[in-house]
């Protein structure tokens, strides 16, 4: 197995709690998904008006990319080959209920364009891809549980393989207000940590 | 690097159950498109292609199966247990399965379906088909939109190139649903006749029910006839807009120069193109100007989507394996319901079926969140 590449940064949601590099940048004690999310927005500095267009699962996905990317200085000037591998159980099940209670019964029959987009996992990759002006490789997966190995194995391809300079990887789960996660980590040749099985489980679970 | 290959194959749709029956059927233009007017799935009527469903049972019955298997289920394990049977490999741990879908089991969640509403969750999807054939390793289930099929078969390669796997069997599929069909009519994308990708006629998609599976393999013995070498892969985003394509068809533009550099092959090289034509009036502009932008302008092009509509996860895999087929009959099948160029650039589509020495070809995908795959393909034989 290849360890030449290191985990450059990581950052988690989960618990109402954002942090990066193991360190807490904001708590709120008693909210929910929704208004918790929104407070973090908001913290974070984020200003991105499209935030408060995008389903749950692309919200968090996207505020836990903007804070470890927005910590990577990364130019504006030149592209940067970030390639972006998420992975979660519930696909994106949570706007798929929204979209199939629209349709349920013929005499309230709604579908809505603007949620329908969201019925497909790939699309909070899609909101941090046109963030960030990320024109590289993406893809998502979908495991019963969190899965260190194949994260490992997909980023060491791109890597090896020169379809990428970086690999944004991690685990975006949202499927109901409380149960969501998120874990995302950076792949480089740069960093301190190795990016391995053992590794990538360690900070997953911190 | 290891050579990789896609080798044997089966395609489950309208126009037959095995990739020679549909291949003949593509080869004598007949469409498996049908007009649906039925007001309990869709308030207007529409066309679609659909599985045979009596054809679809008599031939899941014949595997032996005890438990309930959900439609799709039972359209991928009769699709796979083809391409199993075919190969004849042992199923150990070096053997990976890939899964291709965009919505799985999605009508489960309709009230008034009899799975229980967890059955939708993929990883479920996943385990019901990895059971089935005894997998010795967890189901990859990948949802990207409309390239997961194509791109499945790119995940393949990198898989055996990391050198986990030596086998990966890929099954790709999704159900005609309620669920997709009125989200696809909310964004009003659908055509009330059989689409006409590239025409300068073209009313948008026709969504059809499609299985389609294969083997991925580094073994180059025991190879199916129309087998192929995976040369060059790449999957870039447009950066763009989230369901509507970049009009300047970057992420593809992008997708191919990825390929292709790795393929180390010009565009002089490539025989013809089985792009992803879906017959919206954005998708299909948007690829004639990444093609254009290519040098691919004057090599020959089609869209199966007149045959099958547009089977979402399963299309970049089945349209694979027709350009596979066509690779072997070295013959260029006819781009259905095309009549008039209704792009603003050059592209080459094929206007009748055609026999000709080709070896490569160029498939395409592209998607919603901004999504593109490109891969190149050349005959083994």
């Amino acid at each position: 197995m290849n360890t030449n590449y290191h985990i450059k940064s990581y950052c988690s949601i989960k618990n109402n709690q954002v942090s990066l590099n193991g360190s807490v940048v904001y708590k709120d004690e008693e909210e929910s998904f929704s208004p918790f999310i929104k407070a973090a927005y908001k913290d974070q500095n984020t200003k991105y008006p499209k935030f408060f267009k995008m389903d749950k699962l692309s919200k968090l996905a996207f505020l836990a990319a903007d804070v470890l990317l927005k910590n990577e200085n990364l130019s504006s000037e030149e592209e940067n080959n970030i390639a972006i591998v998420f992975s979660n159980k519930a696909s994106s099940l949570d706007t798929d209920r929204k979209h199939q209670e629209s349709i349920q019964n013929k005499e309230s029959y709604f579908p809505s364009p603007a949620v329908f987009v969201y019925t497909l996992p790939n699309i909070c990759i899609g909101e941090i891809s046109i963030k960030y002006k990320l024109y590289s490789e993406n893809s998502f997966f979908i495991f019963e549980n969190f899965n260190a190995t194949h994260l490992l194995t997909y980023s060491n391809s791109l890597l090896s393989s020169n379809k990428a300079d970086q690999v944004l990887c991690g685990w975006v789960e949202f499927d109901g207000e409380d149960n969501y996660e998120a874990f995302l980590y950076l792949v480089s040749a740069e960093g301190t940590i190795t990016n391995s099985k053992q590794d990538i489980i360690k900070l997953y679970n911190t | 690097m290891s050579k990789v290959y896609v080798s044997h194959n089966n395609i489950i749709s309208s126009l037959g159950f095995t990739s020679e029956t549909v291949v003949a059927n593509i080869s004598n233009e007949v469409s498996g498109l049908q007009r649906i007017d039925d007001t309990s799935i869709l308030p207007e009527p529409f066309y679609t292609s659909l599985i045979p469903t009596e054809t679809l049972q008599e031939n899941f019955n014949t595997l032996n199966t005890k438990a309930n298997y959900t439609r799709l289920e039972q359209m991928m394990i009769t699709s796979l247990s083809t391409v199993i049977t075919a190969s004849n490999i042992e199923i150990n741990d070096r053997v990976g399965l890939i899964i291709s879908t965009t919505k799985g089991n999605v009508d489960a969640l309709d009230a008034n379906n009899p799975f229980h509403k967890d059955r939708a969750y993929l990883s479920e999807l996943g385990n019901q088909v990895k059971e089935f054939f005894h997998f010795k390793n967890d189901a990859i289930v990948v949802s990207n939109a409309c390239v997961s099929g194509i791109l499945a078969v790119a995940i393949a390669k990198r898989y055996i190139q990391q050198g986990i796997y030596d086998h990966v069997f890929i099954t790709s599929g999704d159900v005609i649903t309620e669920f997709i069909l009125s989200g696809f009519n909310s964004f009003q994308a659908l055509s009330s006749e059989p689409c006409k990708p590239y025409d300068a006629n073209r009313t948008g998609i026709n969504i059809g029910e499609v299985a389609a599976s294969v083997l991925v393999t580094k073994d180059a013995d025991a190879l199916a006839k129309e087998a192929v070498t995976i040369l060059g892969e790449g999957s870039c985003n447009d950066a763009n807009h989230i369901s509507g394509p970049s009009r300047t068809g970057e992420g593809l533009y992008r997708s191919m120069q990825s390929a292709f550099t790795q393929a180390n092959i010009s565009a002089a090289e490539v025989d013809f193109i089985s792009a992803h034509g879906t017959a919206t009036m954005f998708n299909d502009e948007m690829e004639a100007i990444a093609f254009s932008r290519m040098d691919l302008s004057t090599v020959p092009l089609n869209s199966l989507k007149g045959y099958f509509g547009h089977s979402l996860g399963a299309s970049g895999l089945v349209e694979t394996i027709v350009g596979m087929h066509s690779l072997k009959n070295n013959t260029l099948y006819k781009s259905l319901g095309f009549e008039t160029s209704g792009v603003t650039k050059p592209i080459n589509v094929i206007t009748e079926t055609t026999k000709k020495n080709i070896n490569r070809f160029l498939k395409t995908a592209s998607g919603f969140g901004g999504c593109n795959t490109a891969i190149l393909f050349q005959k083994t034989n």
